[in-house]
This record gives structure tokens, C-alpha cells and sequence, in this order.
């Protein structure tokens, strides 16, 4: 069974609609018990940096996770929730996130050309940056759907995808069995049901 | 590089898509759920769902009827019709819609889409235009077309996205139907004037229409057509290639 973290925040119909749609059970959940006898864990998120890691933090889970975590389990942050895996953000203010992946999260404008329209918001194409699990069943150069306007940075050695908007911009990352996706794979047709499904079949 | 997006939008009335859909190869045309899921598979970026029905036992029937489609869909799905309140935004997103058009419902109470990106966010919010020449002016229609509200359509654009629009469907009225192409003048002064994604609609006949589209507005996001789609005039797949051919980049996938 695969938890996915609900700490109040997004609307996760779709990632348990693509979960099932692969055969693999999902719970919504925001119980410790459910979370530690899951196989995995899904950090979904959407919305504001801040508003986010404190609901998080305020509801405990953070703490739950990262001991999780720590046990060998595998983390997967998706959009929000990736960006949540890292040290930092600044997204209006300065936030402190899990600290799970070395990096920060800052904004895209100013990092890439001007006449490029914020948020990043369409289908991009995967560039490979390094090997990872997730990737075993697609290809690079497969699309896969982005919606953001923050993206993180000095990232390189847990970088595994980029997406060219102006910049290479951090499309997926890798620590150990913590692993995180900027684009939405629940809506990125067959291509994100494969990474979620090879997700689900992490050691 | 980011891809330039064909969307194909349907709508639905009492739960079932009208209009008329010609395709061979779905037993049941008028199914929200078996369309969504045969576009998904020949390569549509996302999908419009209106909701062209009046009554509230319809309005019921249409969201039983987009559970099952966003449960069954694995692309972007963008909802329209009937939106005028915070409410409504709630009640479709609760279905499974990613994204809300609004149309009429802003033109009523323009302070509805400041406040709806504040809550879900600039992304969640499309502003829905129609727009008709008048004495030379572009002008804000409502009512679907019907009434002219006298209101200058590219201030009116430019409000919207000031006030949190993260998306802007541009519906010609004067292309519209013609199938003779979209409507570029209009089209390129709306991309001159904002910086979000601008997706054009309205005149689409063939292949050749969105090739000239984004050749001519080489910043223009995405085309969205109907019937072109659904009686199989222009395919997916096949305009997809016709785009990449002349170096247009869309999103291709394997096995169509």
C-alpha cells in the first residue's frame, strides 16, 4: 500500500485515480500508524512554500517522514512536494523545508530569458542527467506536464532529469530512496503512469 | 522546449457530450468518459469540459459524470459552464477538474477571479472571452455569444490577468465556425498584451489552420477546437505530425 500524505493541502483525487489505474493500492492519509505500515509514501502539494512545511510541521508528519525515511522507505515529493524535500525555500519569505535533498528553491523569473512566460506551465520533454529506477520504463526525451513557477537549484549532484524553459530547469531528483518529480506524473498521461509505476517498484 | 498544446473540448449537456460525434471506433459517442479516454490516447494535451446544462438535476448529472472522467483521464482537464462563485469553483474541483474556466460569471462580478486564484491559485484560473468585431472596436461578448456588454475585449483581457487569470482562451466569433483559419489579427494584439498562456479558439478547419497559427504567433500556447475533432476531420495524431513536420514542437506519443 502506498500512503499518500494529506497534511490539508491540494486536491489528490488524481494521484489515487493514477495509482489504481496502475493496480496498486493508495490511502489518503494523515494517521502514523497508516503512514508506517505503508510500503511507500507519496508527499503530494500544491499552493504556497510556507503555508505548506507548516501545515506539515504542524500536523507532526514531518518528523514521521523523515523517520521513514531514514528506515529505508521510499519518498516520492511531487511538485510542492518535491520542492518541499529540499533545504530551503524562497518563496515569499525564507522558508526552512525537510532537508532531505541538498538545495533551494527559488524563482524562475529572473533565471531564465524574460520573454518566457511564468508559470512554466505545459508539456516539456525529460533530459536524462543521470541513471535512476524511476526512469526504467520511459525514455529520454518522452513529455511529461509542468506547472510551476519556482524551481530548484544547486541540486547537481541529486539531479536525475532537467527540462529545457530558457535554462535547464530541475525536473526530477535522486537521494538514495528519496525522490522527487517538479512535474505532475498523475497528469502526464502514460509516460507518468510508468515513472509512478516504477516508483511503486523500488526496492 | 515546451510544447505547443491541442486541446479539444467538449460539451455536455444532462451528462452526455452533444453536438454530434462521428467515430467508429467508440461504441458509445456520447460518452464523456469513452471520449476523454479515446483523446488521451491519440495524443490531446488536455480537455474542456463545458457544462452547457441549466438545470440543477443536470448540473448534478455532470458532476457524477466528471468523477468518472477524471478518474478515468490521465491529462490536464479543464472545466467551464455556469461558473460564478467560489462555490462553484469548489464543486467542479472537488470533481477532478485541474483548471476552471470562467466566462459570464467574471463579466458579472468581476472581482470573482481575484479571488478564486488567491484561494487555488493563478493556475487554476482561465479566463473564457468571446470576442466580435464592433464599429472597429474587438468587444467582450456574454451570454454565449449573445449579447455585447460594450466592454473593450483587450482591457478586459489584460484586467483579468492582472487579477490573477493564469490562462486566457481567446474565442473568435467572427472565425467562428468558418472553419477558414483562426483569428490572427486578434490573436497576436491579445499575445502583445499579456504574459500568461493565451489559447486560441474559434475557425479551426484543418491541419493547416494551426500550422499557420503558430507560425504567424510564434508566442501563442495552444489550439483548442471541437467539431474538427469529434466528426474525425483532423486527427490528433495526425496533425501532431503535420506540426512537428514544419518544425512546430508538439507532443508526440508511441503507439497511435
Amino acid at each position: 500500500m502506498i500512503a499518500i500524505i494529506d497534511y490539508g493541502v491540494g486536491n489528490l483525487f488524481s494521484l489515487v485515480s493514477s495509482l489504481r489505474a496502475i493496480g496498486v493500492e493508495a490511502e489518503i492519509t494523515s494517521d502514523v500508524d497508516t503512514i508506517k505500515k505503508a510500503d511507500k509514501l507519496i508527499l503530494p502539494g500544491v499552493g504556497a512554500f510556507g503555508d505548506a512545511i507548516k501545515k506539515l510541521r504542524d500536523s507532526g508528519l514531518d518528523i514521521v517522514i523523515k523517520q521513514e525515511v531514514k528506515n529505508g522507505k521510499s519518498l516520492m515529493g511531487i511538485c510542492l512536494g518535491m520542492q518541499m524535500l529540499f533545504d530551503k525555500s524562497f518563496e515569499y519569505g525564507e522558508y526552512e523545508g525537510l532537508g532531505l535533498i541538498s538545495g533551494e528553491v527559488v524563482e524562475l523569473k529572473g533565471d531564465i530569458p524574460e520573454n518566457l512566460k511564468i508559470p512554466h506551465i505545459g508539456w516539456n520533454a525529460l533530459k536524462f542527467e543521470n541513471e535512476s529506477p524511476i526512469f526504467k520504463y520511459i525514455n529520454e526525451g518522452d513529455f511529461v506536464y509542468f506547472v510551476h513557477s519556482y524551481h530548484a537549484v544547486n541540486c547537481e549532484d541529486n539531479l536525475i532529469a532537467t527540462a529545457e524553459y530558457g535554462r535547464n530547469v530541475t525536473a526530477a531528483v535522486q537521494s538514495g530512496n528519496v525522490y522527487g518529480c517538479q512535474f505532475h506524473p498523475e497528469k502526464s498521461g502514460d509516460i507518468g503512469l510508468k515513472i509512478l509505476k516504477a516508483f511503486c517498484e523500488t526496492e | 522546449m515546451i510544447t505547443k498544446r491541442i486541446i479539444p473540448c467538449l460539451d455536455v449537456k444532462d451528462g452526455r457530450v452533444v453536438k454530434g460525434v462521428n467515430f467508429k471506433d467508440l461504441n458509445d459517442v456520447s460518452s464523456p468518459v469513452e471520449l476523454g479516454k479515446y483523446y488521451s490516447s491519440c495524443s490531446a494535451d488536455e480537455l474542456v469540459f463545458y457544462d452547457i446544462t441549466a438545470s440543477s438535476d443536470g448540473r448534478k448529472l455532470f458532476a457524477d459524470i466528471l468523477k468518472e472522467v477524471a478518474a478515468n483521464i490521465f491529462i490536464p482537464l479543464t472545466v467551464g459552464g455556469g461558473i460564478n462563485t467560489l462555490d462553484d469553483f469548489d464543486r467542479v474541483l472537488k470533481c477532478g477538474a485541474d483548471k476552471v474556466s470562467v466566462n459570464s460569471g467574471a463579466i458579472k462580478n468581476p472581482d470573482l477571479i481575484g479571488e478564486a486564484a488567491k484561494k487555488y491559485g493563478d493556475q487554476c484560473v482561465v479566463l473564457s472571452v468571446d470576442v466580435k468585431r464592433v464599429d472597429g472596436q474587438f468587444r467582450v461578448f456574454a451570454k454565449g455569444g449573445r449579447e455585447d456588454t460594450g466592454m473593450e475585449a483587450l482591457s478586459w483581457i489584460e484586467r483579468c490577468v492582472k487579477a490573477g487569470a493564469g490562462e486566457v482562451v481567446v474565442n473568435s466569433i467572427d472565425t467562428d465556425g468558418v472553419k477558414k483559419g483562426f483569428d490572427i489579427e486578434l490573436l497576436k494584439l491579445v499575445c502583445e498584451r499579456v504574459n500568461v498562456p493565451v489559447i486560441a479558439s474559434g475557425g479551426a478547419g484543418g491541419a493547416e489552420d494551426f500550422v499557420e497559427l503558430f507560425k504567424e504567433i510564434p508566442d501563442i500556447d495552444a489550439g483548442l477546437a471541437a467539431s474538427i475533432f469529434h466528426f474525425g476531420e483532423v486527427k490528433i495524431s495526425d496533425l501532431k505530425k503535420i506540426l512537428n513536420e514544419n518544425n512546430i514542437n508538439a507532443r508526440m506519443i508511441q503507439n497511435v
